[in-house]
């Protein structure tokens, strides 16, 4: 992947006492997809206003192509946003919000007749220019709104929760779309959003951000593979958050229980913070492990079953596509490349808002 | 089916306050009974035709249109300062707009005598800072003030219910697609915000084509309009066939003007305004 297009230096933006970015120094490659991901109020949207330049940074730079933009104006940026809901112009057709962009821009009217018809074609609405925005349904909508984005042509396409309206199957099959299109057009990608399964699904690159902090970046298997700490391994897929003891390197104490796992360098006695996945918790008979647990509830889920068992100290989340009976002893086990030892921290979590947040 | 039921009552308010009138101007408006019995006629329709009352007519229009005209420049701005997000007296403009209406009409109406007089305020002013009299009253200047003064409100609220409407991310999407602030009025706040300029016009231009109590008291009864024609037929001269005539011809010119207003909008906006 290429050069830096966008970096963001030290960005801090307060609203009265709220600090609604705190400090934020990332950059996005050219071409690639990058996914500010995080529950609302985290400073994701507020990031991708800076950039569109509809909010002003209090603190720090924000650079395109290595120059530095907090004083251009949002209508002389080179990118373009596709909003949240969709914010298309009413008064004008499909055909005439395609085309606000170039015929601003003053390009001759025959070019830009020319260009409606093949980005309506990249959407998928071929012969729609003369229908009225209030004649389409959401999905719709949305593929006008980028197309009308990406007849400009921007270096960046900037997306604010953009599937946030729409309904899951609908979601699915534009979260494909938006991938294909991706590739066909080779333009850098900023999307905001906070379903964890579209940034997955989606991003080259994950930023998970919360409380104005980045969280972490990296690519979707590193990010849910080896989260960095408690607050990624529970906004990332689910999880076992377990409070323990590091005993030495490669030794740990959960639930009571001494584990072999990978981990070194946390010291001696420290408390730590576990993360083990559900799909990685192996439930045995109980003679063939050292911790047991109780089933205390098992729900089918479709691919898997989702078994509580109540261990000495903690209540263990596992996934597995054998189902138990509540009430049987078991024993648990882990393998210790599954154990994922970080170092403890209180976690602030706001409640994660699963409806679409405004 | 009970949505009928409800409007029932409607349905009754209507047919008795106004569909039966117009009957009754109809009526009035072709017949004539001087004989003692009532009888079809054309003589009033054919009576304001006579180049006096075209003459009235045509100054009417040219007034009311002229107010109006004031009303819109007056009030698009007022409208988008109301509307602007960041304006914080915003409810006490507000009161301040509807706050005349509280007020009886005819009495506002007189406090311009007071202001306009030759005797009044502005002139005693005037005269205070060395200015020699101005007639300010009983022309068509007063009569103007006199219906902007009155109908600005109707011009206001219309264009201003529907700019808070507009949201304010279609603002942004026109400046992310890089129209600067002239162009995202021009292209998107403005043709957004038609429905309510044509609410606006509407509601200005009618009362004012048919005022007859602003011309009366602002020009001293020396500006005839053809609501002071209509008004004197019914009041004074007690020919209700003519005065019937002339409210029908009043009708037709509202309805003519609002086509044409809708059809203006409707080619610029694509949705629809009153009527």
């Amino acid at each position: 992947m290429g050069k830096k297009i966008i970096e963001l230096k030290n960005i801090y933006k307060k609203y009265g006492d709220f600090t609604a970015i705190d400090g934020i120094n990332l950059y996005i490659n050219e071409g690639e997809f990058l996914t500010l991901l995080g529950p609302s109020g985290c400073g994701k949207t507020t990031t991708l206003r800076i950039i569109g330049g509809f909010e002003q940074p209090d603190g720090g730079d924000i650079l395109f192509d290595g120059v530095r933009i907090n004083d251009v104006p949002a209508h002389k940026r080179m990118l373009n946003t596709v909003f949240q809901k969709y914010a298309l112009f009413t008064h004008l057709t499909v055909g005439q919000n395609i085309a606000f962009g170039p015929t601003i821009k003053k390009i001759n009217p025959e070019q830009i007749q020319k260009d409606v018809k093949k980005y309506l074609n990249i959407v998928n609405l071929e012969g729609y220019e003369d229908r009225d925005i209030s004649t389409l349904s959401g999905g719709q909508q949305q593929r006008v709104a980028i197309a009308r984005a990406l007849i400009n042509k921007p270096k960046v396409l900037l997306l604010d929760e953009p599937l946030g309206a729409l309904d899951l199957k609908l979601r699915k099959d534009m979260q494909d779309e938006l991938k294909t299109m991706h590739k066909d057009v080779g333009i850098t990608f900023v999307y905001v959003t906070h379903d964890q399964e579209e940034a997955l699904t989606l991003s080259d690159t994950i930023v998970v951000m919360n409380n104005g902090r980045i969280q972490q970046i990296g690519t979707p298997v590193d990010i849910y593979n080896e989260p960095k700490n408690a607050f990624v391994a529970y906004f990332i897929g689910e999880s076992n958050i377990i409070n323990s003891i590091m005993i030495k390197d490669k030794l740990v104490r959960i639930d009571g229980v001494d584990f072999a796992c990978v981990d070194t360098g946390f010291g001696q006695d420290s408390t730590v913070d576990v993360v083990v996945r559900p799909e990685d918790v192996i439930l045995v008979r109980p003679d063939k492990a050292k911790l047991k647990g109780k089933v205390t509830l098992v729900t089918f889920k479709g691919v898997h079953y989702e078994i509580w068992v109540e261990g000495p100290s903690f209540e263990w989340k596992v996934h597995s596509t054998i189902p138990q009976m509540v009430g049987d002893e078991l024993g648990i086990t882990v393998d210790p490349y599954n154990i994922h030892v970080m170092h403890h921290e209180a976690i602030e979590i706001k409640p994660v808002e699963t409806v679409v947040n405004a | 089916m009970s949505k009928r039921r409800f409007s029932l009552p409607y349905l009754i308010w209507m047919s008795i306050f106004i569909v039966v009138p117009l009957l009754l101007v109809v009526f009035y408006a072709f017949t004539d009974n001087s004989s003692g019995k009532t009888v079809f006629t054309l003589d009033h329709i054919k009576a304001i035709f006579e180049p006096l009352y075209l003459k009235v007519i045509g100054r009417s229009l040219y007034m009311s249109l002229i107010a109006t005209i004031v009303c819109f420049i007056l009030g698009y701005p007022a409208a988008m300062i109301l509307a602007s997000k960041d304006f914080a007296k915003k409810s006490t403009m507000l009161i301040l707009i509807v706050l005349p209406m509280w007020m009886n009409f005819l009495l506002r109406t007189y406090s311009w005598l007071s202001l306009l007089e030759n005797e009044g305020l502005i002139n005693r002013f005037l005269a205070l800072i060395g200015f020699g009299q101005v007639q300010l009253m009983y022309n068509n200047f007063a009569v103007v003030l006199g219906m902007v003064y009155n109908f600005l409100p109707f011009m206001i609220l219309p264009i201003y219910s529907v700019l808070v409407k507009i949201d304010k991310s279609v603002i942004e999407a026109a400046k992310d697609l890089g129209a600067n602030n002239i162009k995202v009025f021009g292209r998107v706040i403005f043709p957004l915000s038609m429905p309510g300029v044509i609410s606006g016009i509407t509601m200005t231009f009618m009362p004012a084509l048919s005022t007859f109590v602003i011309s009366r008291l602002l020009s001293g009864g020396k500006i005839t309009l053809i609501g002071n024609i209509i008004e004197q037929q019914f009041t004074i001269t007690g020919d209700w066939g003519l005065g019937s005539a002339l409210s029908l011809l009043l009708m037709v010119l509202i309805f003519v003007s609002m086509i044409f207003i809708n059809k203006y909008g409707d080619e610029s906006v694509g949705a629809g305004g009153l009527l």
